[in-house]
């Protein structure tokens, strides 16, 4: 960033200006700046639902799409995630009270014997973000942990992540199990990884596999809309 | 039986080191850029260029790789060219030994091998962006609780810069000497 750049004053700027420099913050990591955005746009009596799909998710989506072309790398995919973190902070509280849409549950986490949540974290940070209530069941989760929490919350999407080779095959456990429990076809099943791909995602009997956090919530939109198209 | 190891870089040091050791004349190494681990995705097909690059040179090509995050893409990429490749999933398996790794089960270790511990900034820290940006340290190894230093040799230098990578990454330390594990069994079982 230029020192010119530096001195820019955010509330001068008028809405779509200060959306446009939402997002180039987010992709820089700018989290003091993206809450100074936040409250700004509040103050000038934006929906806490338009702040947080207009500046902050389509923000992120840019960002996705620069970590897929191999332009941004992890450390700045993670910035920009805490400085979404710390908008939607602010919205979260307010998007309650405000009655923003609800599109559907997610129960997430990641595998048995997996530790690594980045992925995890970023995909339920996104679906929080497009409107779906998000249970995070964080990592290393057996069989019964997932089915329960499903059963529990009443949830409409599992999803499952895994970073291993070796934790991987464990999906089709969980899958396998709500098959022989009779209730794989109540829940759409959502897997991601960075060693999966889509044949591994067909081969152990899930919906789709998702790429990416952003590729996480188109799909799982899509799979609700055709959900409420066969009720 | 003249034979090309097509190597990761990071296993170079090991894989000469044991040719020198068992006098292996019929084998040659050749490496690719130990950074590919960073974009795992882009293993097979730099694997499989090398292969068709060597394959009217040697009688017998051997692919010095085990899984390494590819998601099982790299062995079946190996199968279609007719080449063999380390069985396991990543180095600090077959380095331990594929059983012993397996039967640990250890779930929240960090793994150094020799290369790791005398490439730590160059291959962990700074590619995760651990030089700028420190506080993002949690978040990569917040749920790890030890960082376990798989040897290869006696090297005390190793084995503090080891120590020391255990320290930034705020990790407990352990040192478990393996020498080259199943690495040596593979191409020991490669014939003249």
């Amino acid at each position: 960033m230029s020192d010119e750049e530096d001195d820019l004053i955010l509330d001068e700027l008028d809405d779509a200006e200060l959306v446009l420099q939402m997002h180039d913050d987010l992709y820089d990591g700018m989290a003091d700046e993206i809450d100074e955005a936040v409250r700004i746009l509040l103050k000038r009596e934006w929906l806490p639902y338009d702040i947080l799909t207009k500046a902050l998710v389509e923000g992120m989506r840019i960002v996705g799409i620069d970590f897929r072309d191999g332009i941004l790398f992890v450390p700045e995919v993670l910035l920009a995630a805490g400085a979404m973190k710390k908008g939607m902070g602010i919205l979260k509280p307010l998007l309650v009270e405000t009655g923003a849409p609800q599109l559907g549950k997610m129960v997430i986490g990641t595998v048995k014997g997996d530790i690594h949540d980045i992925g995890k974290n970023l995909v339920a940070m996104m679906m929080e973000g497009a409107g779906f209530e998000v249970v995070d069941l964080g990592i290393n989760n057996p069989v019964e942990d997932y089915i329960g929490a499903l059963k529990r919350e009443g949830a409409d999407i599992l999803g499952m992540s895994a970073l291993l080779t070796t934790t991987m095959p464990y999906m089709k456990t969980v899958i396998d199990t709500m098959v022989e429990q009779g209730i794989r076809d109540d829940y759409i099943v959502l897997v991601g990884g960075a060693p999966l791909n889509e044949e591994f995602g067909k081969a152990i009997g899930s919906d789709a596999y998702c790429r990416d956090a952003a590729v996480a919530v188109e799909t799982a939109k899509e799979f609700m809309a055709r959900k409420h198209n066969q009720v | 039986m003249k034979t090309l190891i097509i190597a990761c870089g990071a296993l170079a040091r090991e894989v000469l080191a044991l040719i020198k050791l068992n006098n292996w004349q019929h084998m040659e190494l050749s490496c690719l850029p130990a950074d590919l681990h960073l974009r795992p995705e882009k293993i097979p097909d730099a694997v499989e260029a090398a292969v068709e690059a060597a394959r009217d040179k040697y009688e017998r090509i051997f692919v010095a790789y085990a899984d390494c995050g590819t998601g099982g893409l790299l062995a079946a990429r190996c199968e279609k060219l007719g080449v063999e490749m380390i069985s396991g999933p990543h180095c600090y398996s077959f380095f331990e030994g594929n059983e012993a790794f397996d039967a640990r089960g250890e779930v929240t270790s960090f793994y150094l091998t020799d290369f790791l511990a005398r490439q730590f900034d160059a291959f962990v820290w700074r590619p995760m962006g651990l030089d700028k940006h420190p506080e993002l340290r949690d978040m990569y190894f917040g749920n790890y609780d030890k960082l376990v230093y798989l040897a290869q040799t006696e090297d005390d230098s190793l084995t503090a810069a080891a120590g020391v990578a255990a320290q930034k990454l705020g990790l407990e330390f352990e040192r478990r000497f393996s020498g080259y594990g199943d690495l040596s069994m593979h191409l020991k079982a490669l014939p003249y």
